[in-house]
C-alpha cells in the first residue's frame, strides 16, 4: 500500500517539477523580453549594428527563401489545378494560389525556414558567446550586451521576416503561374483577374504581413532567449540550438492556428 | 566581407522585399481595383438583394463603374436601401434601372444597369427609380413546380 503511494508521490513530484521548471523557463523568457525591450533605444544612434545583422539574418536567408518559395509555387499550381479542373474552374487557380500563399504558407513556411536557417544560428552565436565568457567581458567592459549584441539581432529578425514572407509568396505566386499559364493552359487573364477580385487588400494582405511580423518577433526572441538561456558547454549549447529550432516551429504553427482562427471570417 | 558590400547586400534584400510587398498589394490584391477615385453616390430600394454585399460591382454593358458602398435596412418601407458609388465621370440617366445579376451560375452577384432615356442625369445623393430584386433561385424553382402542376 506505501510503495503505491510512493510511486504517485514520485510521479506527482515528476509532473510538478517540470511543470515548475517550464514556468521558471517562461518567466524567465518573459524577463529577458523585457530587458532586451529596454535596450531597444539605444539602437537609434547606431544604426549600422542593424545593417550588419539584417545581412546574417535576412540576406543570407533569402536563398533558401527563394528557392523554397518556387517550389511550393509550383506544386501548389500543379495540385490546384489537378483539383479544380474536375469542377471545371481551373480559372480559380489564380485564387486558390494568391489565397493560400499569402494568408498561409507564406508566413508560416517562411517563418519555419527562418527558424532553422537564421534562428539556429543565432542561438549557436549567443551560446557560443557565452560558453566562451564574451558576455561577461563585455560587461567588465561597460559595454552592455543586450545592447550591443542582443537587440540588433532582434531588430534584424523583426524587419526581415515581412520582406522575406513577401518574397516568398511573390515567388509563389509566379511559380503558380508558370505552371498553371505557362504548362497547363489556363488563361493568363483569369488567373490574374480572379487572383485579383478574391484577395483583399486589408483581409488578407495586411494579415499575411501582420502574421509575419508577429511569427519573426516570436522566433527571433525564442532563438536569441535560447542562446542566452543556454547551458555554457558544447553539449548546452547544441542542446540550447535544437531546441530553439523546434520550439520557434512549434510556436509559430500554434501561433498561426490562433491568429487565423481570431481573424479569419467565416460570415 | 568588407563593409560596404554587406551594405550592398543588405540594400538589395530590404528593396526586394519591398519590391516584392508593392507587387503582391497592386498584382494581386484588389487594391488597385479598389481606388475608383471620384465618385457621386446614388440610392436603389431593392426588394430583395440576395447575396449582395458592399464592395459588390456595379457595371453597365458589363464595364466596370462603380462599387455597392453601403447596405441598410429600410424598416419604413420594408425594403434594403443600397447605396452606390458610381464613378464620377460615368453619367447615367434619371430613369436608370438597377438588377441584381449573378456572374456566372454560382458566381457572385453584381449590380446591373440599364441607361433609360431621360434627358437629365443622375446626380448625388438621387434615388434609382426602377430596381429589380434579386432573382432567388427557390422561388424559381418553386414557379416552376406550381407551373408543372397546374399543367
Amino acid at each position: 500500500m506505501t510503495s503505491v503511494l510512493r510511486v504517485i508521490a514520485d510521479l506527482m513530484s515528476n509532473v510538478g517539477q517540470s511543470g515548475l521548471h517550464f514556468f521558471a523557463r517562461v518567466g524567465r523568457s518573459i524577463q529577458f523580453l523585457l530587458t532586451l525591450f529596454r535596450a531597444l533605444p539605444s539602437l537609434l544612434p547606431r544604426p549600422d549594428l542593424i545593417i550588419k545583422q539584417l545581412y546574417s539574418v535576412g540576406v543570407m536567408t533569402i536563398v533558401i527563401v527563394l528557392v523554397s518559395g518556387a517550389f511550393v509555387g509550383l506544386v501548389l499550381g500543379l495540385q490546384g489545378y489537378n483539383v479544380l479542373v474536375r469542377f471545371n474552374s481551373e480559372s480559380s487557380l489564380g485564387t486558390m494560389v494568391g489565397l493560400s500563399l499569402i494568408r498561409e504558407l507564406g508566413p508560416v513556411i517562411t517563418a519555419l525556414l527562418f527558424a532553422g536557417r537564421a534562428g539556429s544560428s543565432l542561438t549557436a552565436e549567443l551560446g557560443l558567446m557565452k560558453a566562451t565568457e564574451q558576455f561577461s567581458s563585455m560587461e567588465m567592459m561597460a559595454v552592455d550586451p543586450f545592447k550591443r549584441v542582443i537587440a540588433p539581432r532582434f531588430i534584424a529578425g523583426i524587419i526581415s521576416m515581412p520582406l522575406l514572407a513577401a518574397i516568398f509568396s511573390a515567388v509563389g505566386i509566379l511559380g503558380g503561374y508558370f505552371v498553371g499559364v505557362g504548362l497547363l493552359g489556363v488563361d493568363a487573364g483569369a488567373f490574374w483577374s480572379q487572383m485579383q477580385n478574391s484577395v483583399d487588400f486589408y483581409e488578407d494582405f495586411m494579415n499575411g504581413v501582420w502574421k509575419s511580423i508577429a511569427f519573426g518577433f516570436t522566433s527571433t526572441w525564442i532563438a536569441l532567449y535560447q542562446g542566452y538561456d543556454a547551458v555554457p558547454t558544447a553539449e548546452g549549447v547544441s542542446r540550447a540550438t535544437t531546441q530553439g529550432v523546434v520550439n520557434a516551429s512549434l510556436v509559430v504553427l500554434a501561433l498561426n492556428f490562433i491568429i487565423t482562427a481570431l481573424t479569419l471570417e467565416t460570415n | 566581407m568588407s563593409k560596404r558590400s554587406i551594405e550592398i547586400w543588405v540594400g538589395v534584400f530590404v528593396s526586394a522585399g519591398i519590391a516584392a510587398l508593392i507587387m503582391i498589394a497592386m498584382q494581386v490584391s484588389n487594391l488597385s481595383s479598389m481606388s475608383t477615385g471620384n465618385t457621386y453616390q446614388v440610392k436603389a430600394v431593392f426588394e430583395n438583394i440576395g447575396s449582395l454585399n458592399v464592395r459588390s460591382p456595379i457595371k453597365a454593358s458589363g464595364v466596370l463603374v462603380g462599387r455597392v458602398s453601403d447596405i441598410s435596412y429600410d424598416d419604413q418601407h420594408y425594403a434594403a436601401t443600397v447605396t452606390l458609388s458610381i464613378k464620377s465621370h460615368v453619367k447615367f440617366p434619371k430613369d436608370t434601372s438597377a438588377s441584381i445579376y449573378t456572374a456566372g451560375l454560382l458566381g457572385e452577384q453584381y449590380i446591373g444597369l440599364t441607361p433609360g432615356a431621360d434627358e437629365e442625369y443622375l446626380a448625388e445623393g438621387d434615388t434609382i427609380m426602377f430596381a429589380d430584386a434579386a432573382i432567388i433561385l427557390e422561388k424559381l424553382v418553386g414557379q416552376m413546380m406550381l407551373n408543372k402542376l397546374s399543367d
